[in-house]
């Protein structure tokens, strides 16, 4: 089965923002929860780059590792899915995640965070509702990835900067682009998330 | 005639060399010189060798959501996972190895001269609630801060997800609030009590003589002993620190980042769990280790022969105010000694 993996070409992200904003839309995130962002790395210097970011779905996923109640947990396909029934708010899977992907509801003072919410990889919930139904899609999201279809951020990069995929292909297409145009800042994140470099 | 040429060409190649210097210069410089757009940018790696974290700027309204990559989680979470299983699981149960042993061998320390059936006020009704408001906040944050380390491990498998969530997410609120009631009886136990825990000589001439423990000699000591002391002064340090630590969490990205989180974290936890320990010694001395220790706290009243044996300083000075407040003529009670 294929390992779904995110992989941002800072070389080619133009920090529209369209991935934010389609996230946003296709699963009608609620306001001040950003599933998705994009960070611009040395601004108005040479060498500028921005990167979008979110949950990459790591491998040995510190969060799912650090929940007080285990709700977080890896799929078939790596991604990392969690169930909002069981979440306690605690916040704990913030101060462990290395791309500060889980977002809370709220400010969270007194523990009052709400439950956590995060990128799904356009794939549902990690709870008990059937899979493409309105009370998944309610709580987590639209489920694309049943559908057959990847996350909609990827799906509608004007750049094609952004990846979704089987982490083994979209490995490969970078390094093309990498060995053709002859230059890369390399797979941001993937060191941390996968434990691995695309080296080229 | 090719040494002319080449001797006509220098001051050109130099000139051309200068430019190219001057120009690489420029570029760095100025930053309106024209860019390459494949300029190399700074490979992550090197960001993440510089600092630890990779921030930049970003468009949307949270500004915390700045920071890209945090590899530091993952030492956190090996810090919450590994680390501090371990140490909670071997000072914790150390700690209760250690009390057993000191069971087993020392037995119950029993009154040597047994109870003279008179009583002496230890602590007033108002010590007594301060320090049991200490308590139950202690015993409550104690459990429920265990259960976000321990509770998946041992609970979880035994009640289920549902139940354990729901039980978790009660407590995660009851740490959170009693918190308050415990800082309220630690103020008021330091308030009360500072002033007969000033370290003093005695305190060392108690330490030499092993505290009364090893040898059957009790050692002389004042309303609190050498051993008494160093509880309060550590529960006022340990104290202070998950205080402390503990409000930076319960108030995150107020008075610190994601970074500043981390740490108080890791502060909170081992300092918690040391706590734990020494709080478990001193629930066992004023327990099961001891007989007539527990009355100083549940009644508030002690047997004279107890206190002539453990506090005998403390015990001069609380009948000597008794006689002066006692009208004259009444029998008072005299020292043993």
């Amino acid at each position: 089965m294929a390992r779904m993996k995110f992989l941002c070409d800072a070389d080619r992200c133009i920090n529209c923002n369209a991935c934010v904003t389609a996230c946003k839309n296709e699963n009608e995130v609620p306001w001040g929860i950003n599933r998705r962002r994009v960070v611009t790395i040395n601004d108005g210097k040479p060498g500028e780059r921005s990167v979008s970011m979110a949950c990459m779905h790591c491998t040995d996923a510190p969060c799912a590792a650090v929940c007080p109640v285990s709700c977080i947990f890896p799929t078939e396909e790596g991604v990392v899915l969690h169930s909002k029934d069981l979440c306690i708010g605690c916040g704990y899977c913030f101060y462990a995640c290395p791309f500060g992907a889980p977002q809370y509801p709220r400010i969270g003072n007194f523990g009052s965070r709400g439950k956590m919410d995060k990128c799904t990889y356009c794939a549902g919930g990690g709870g008990n509702e059937e899979t493409g139904s309105t009370e998944e899609y309610k709580k987590y999201g639209a489920n694309r990835l049943a559908q057959g279809k990847l996350p909609l951020c990827a799906e509608m990069c004007s750049t094609k900067s952004l990846l979704a995929g089987d982490g083994d292909i979209i490995a490969e297409i970078y390094k093309e682009r990498v060995l053709k145009r002859g230059y890369g800042s390399g797979a941001w994140g993937w060191m941390t998330a996968y434990h691995e470099k695309i080296s080229v | 005639m090719l040494a002319r040429i080449r001797h006509a060409l220098a001051p050109l190649v130099f000139l051309t060399m200068l430019s190219v210097v001057l120009q690489a210069h420029a570029q760095q410089a100025n930053p309106n010189a024209p860019v390459s757009p494949d300029a190399s940018a700074v490979p992550e790696q090197t960001l993440l060798q510089e600092e630890s974290r990779i921030q930049g700027r970003i468009d949307i309204p949270d500004k915390r959501a700045g920071v890209l990559i945090q590899p530091a989680g993952r030492e956190w979470d090996h810090f919450h996972e590994v680390t501090l299983r371990w140490l909670g699981a071997i000072v914790i149960l150390g700690m209760i190895a250690l009390l057993a042993l000191a069971y087993v061998v020392l037995g119950r320390i029993r009154i040597s001269a047994g109870r003279s059936g008179r009583k002496v006020l230890r602590f007033s009704g108002f010590e007594r609630f301060s320090h049991w408001l200490t308590a139950v906040s202690f015993v409550v944050l104690g459990l429920t801060g265990l259960n976000i380390t321990f509770g998946k491990l041992l609970l979880l498998p035994i009640v289920g997800p549902e139940t354990f969530s729901a039980f978790s997410q009660i407590s995660k609120y009851a740490h959170n609030f009693v918190s308050f009631s415990f800082v309220v009886g630690l103020v008021l136990i330091v308030a009360l009590w500072v002033k007969d825990n000033i370290p003093k000589q005695v305190d060392i001439d108690w330490l030499k003589q092993g505290g009364g423990f090893i040898k059957s000699k009790h050692a002389p000591a004042g309303r609190f002993n050498a051993g008494e002391k160093m509880v309060f002064w550590f529960a006022l340090g340990a104290g202070a620190a998950v205080i402390v630590s503990g409000f930076l969490l319960l108030f995150p990205f107020y008075f610190a980042n994601i970074a500043g989180m981390q740490i108080a974290q890791v502060v909170h936890a081992i300092v918690a769990v040391l706590f734990i320990a020494v709080i478990l010694a001193h629930i066992y001395i004023g327990t099961a280790g001891m007989e007539g220790a527990f009355e100083a706290m549940g009644t508030g009243e002690v047997d004279l022969s107890w206190a002539e044996e453990h506090h005998d300083l403390w015990l001069a000075e609380a009948l000597a105010k008794e006689r002066i407040a006692e009208p004259p003529g009444q029998p008072t009670p005299a020292p043993a000694k």
